[in-house]
């Protein structure tokens, strides 16, 4: 919630390029199925933040766009045959109208009324996921192939569907950014500054609101069907509100507000995640919540956030 | 005996468990709201607090042989001195920020208490005897009432009520009601504001705990049964508003009332029948039934 510092603001192109080219090349060096994992989950973590971190609005139900979408994606693919880029709009397009429900609802009510609101109703998401058939109950949806891309470009190959999850990331990211970046998210900010302030100034606040809450959740919609294609699964755990506490975790320690923080929370809790689920089993949920309070006490700003202000602080000096 | 071709039986059965489920919404809505009053802030981690409720006294028979009716004394006071430290240490240090940090902060505190019994517990659940004092039952003429099940009722409506009358007829209750409308002013009176929201904190959160005893008997103490509950006690605040004590204690119960029936007449919605009255609700009077805009 701090404006960026001027510096790391005027150095983020040359930064994002650098990310780019090592994007690029990280699938010759490390596990590509991690990367996509990071890259899922990163996607999902900058849509997120693009409704707390520059709208101020904290969804706690997101996990309902993200395990939608994969279901959505997986049954088209899976039983109806469709291609994986179709599949992946389908999905998209799901959790966007999902969103939009949602979201219409939810901003009746603002603050912490409008987290319990969207919890709640990504609850009854769950409990739907449970019952209908078509989701395989507490099985999920297994066996989703990853098919071929255009019909023509064989994702079972996991080079390829690094690249299309690496391009799919990029599209989403840059979506954001321009989101981000433009008038409307000018407003948006002030919105969240002051909400009362942005209403007399004779903006719409809550179709503002709204637009956002669409936009964050179809491209967690996004993040939520490719993620279905490169596991080959859509399970429940993706709708329970343990995935949407997790996005929350992601984009708080990477840097609420900050428009790397959440790709760089995600890496970090996937990465964290990997290495424990060998070590500790169960208490991965304890060291989870551990981070979850720590940040909150003392790293309110998270990682990036703490860079750019190092940064902003020797550049000063 | 049928009523709308449902034998009565089965109706009465599936009431009474309605409205002891809307004994448990009511008290843990209570706890939240007279948190949220003071604090401002949703304490998310009061699922977990119900859930370690349930294990003091579980674990207290269990291991040292301790009665269910020290328990129901000794649970609460010990899961709010927990709640007292949770308030002094950490929320203290969050009043001057977003009230959303609040939310997130117990969020962590919630997954760290439900890791910690998960692992040393797992997730089987454990069962607790139903006191012997109130074990058995009586058959009321159209259904059989298990006395334990009517002490629940009875019990939970008590410490309701009671509390709504300390809130709104005590002296104590008149400076908790006065810093929910201005702490700073109660302050400036010469009241010893943070050491009243301390007090709240613990109290509410003692309220959970107490619940979560009154549960044991009924359900399996298990470390993910305040999770799942919590959720619906959510969507039961945002229905009733959380301005209204009498308003959280009425919600809760003639909601678990709607559960039961529509255990009734159509199972499959009854998991999401709450969620359902929330939107409509959230239509029809935004600011929730007993809420003020």
């Amino acid at each position: 919630m701090n404006a960026p510092a001027s510096f790391a603001e005027s150095k983020l192109p040359l930064l994002l390029g650098v990310l780019f080219v090592l994007g690029l090349i990280a699938p010759f060096a490390v596990y590509p199925t991690f990367l996509m994992k990071i890259l899922c989950y990163g996607l999902f973590a900058c849509a997120f933040n693009l409704l707390l971190g520059f709208a101020g609005l904290l969804s706690f139900g997101h996990a309902a766009f993200l395990g939608t979408a994969g279901y959505v994606c997986g049954l088209m693919v899976r039983d109806l045959g469709v291609t994986p880029e179709l599949g992946i709009l389908s999905g998209t397009l799901a959790a966007g109208l999902l969103g939009w429900l949602f979201g219409w609802l939810a901003i009746k009510r603002t603050g912490i009324y409008f987290a319990m609101i969207t919890l709640a109703l990504a609850q009854m998401v769950f409990f739907l996921a449970i019952q209908i058939q078509a989701t395989g109950g507490e099985d999920g949806l297994q066996g989703v192939p990853r098919g071929n891309l255009f019909g023509v470009i064989d994702l079972s190959n996991n080079l390829a569907m690094y690249y299309l999850v690496f391009a799919i990331f990029c599209v989403g990211f840059f979506i954001i950014y321009r989101t981000i970046h433009s008038p409307f998210g000018q407003i948006l900010k002030a919105i969240r500054e002051n909400e009362p302030r942005a209403i007399s100034l004779g903006y719409d606040v809550s179709k503002f609101k709204l637009i956002a809450f669409v936009i964050s959740a179809a491209l967690a919609g996004t993040a939520g069907a490719t993620k279905t294609l490169v596991f080959q699964l859509a399970s429940l755990s993706d709708v329970h509100w343990h995935a949407s506490g997790e996005v929350v975790l992601m984009t708080l320690l990477g840097g609420l507000g900050t428009i790397l923080g959440p790709l760089v929370g995600a890496a970090t809790i996937v990465a964290l995640q990997t290495q424990l689920a060998d070590s500790v089993g169960s208490w991965v949920t304890v060291i989870m919540g551990t981070i979850f309070v720590l940040c909150v006490l003392s790293f309110r700003r998270g990682i990036v956030g703490e860079l750019q202000a190092l940064i902003k602080r020797s550049g000063v000096n | 005996m049928e009523i709308f071709g449902v034998p009565t039986a089965l109706l009465g059965s599936q009431l009474l468990v309605g409205l002891i489920n809307g004994s448990f919404y009511a008290i843990l809505s209570l706890g939240l709201a007279i948190i949220f009053g003071l604090l401002n802030i949703i304490n998310f981690c009061h699922g977990a607090q119900y859930m370690m409720g349930a294990f003091v006294a579980w674990i207290a028979l269990t291991r040292f042989g301790i009665s269910y009716w020290v328990a129901l004394i000794a649970a609460p006071l010990i899961v709010g001195i927990v709640g007292v430290l949770i308030e002094r240490l950490m929320l203290r240090r969050l009043y001057k920020l977003d009230h959303l940090y609040g939310l997130l902060l117990t969020f962590g505190l919630a997954l760290i208490f439900e890791g910690i019994f998960r692992d040393q517990f797992g997730i089987s659940g454990e069962s607790y005897e139903v006191p012997e004092l109130l074990s058995g039952g009586v058959n009321l003429g159209f259904m059989f009432l298990p006395i334990y099940r009517g002490w629940v009722i009875v019990a939970s409506l008590t410490v309701c009520f009671g509390t709504w009358y300390m809130i709104e007829r005590t002296k104590l209750g008149a400076y908790l009601r006065a810093g929910t409308e201005n702490s700073a002013m109660v302050q400036a009176l010469g009241i010893n504001v943070p050491l009243l929201i301390t007090f709240t904190y613990g109290y509410g959160v003692a309220l959970a705990a107490f619940a979560g005893v009154l549960a044991a008997p009924i359900f399996q103490v298990n470390p993910l049964m305040g999770s799942n509950l919590i959720i619906v006690v959510f969507a039961v605040v945002v229905i009733g508003g959380m301005g209204s004590i009498m308003g959280s204690i009425l919600t809760g119960l003639g909601l678990g009332l709607i559960e039961g029936l529509t255990k009734v007449f159509y199972p499959e919605a009854s998991s999401v029948v709450v969620f359902v009255i929330m939107v409509i609700v959230l239509l029809v009077r935004p600011a929730g039934l007993f809420g003020k805009s």
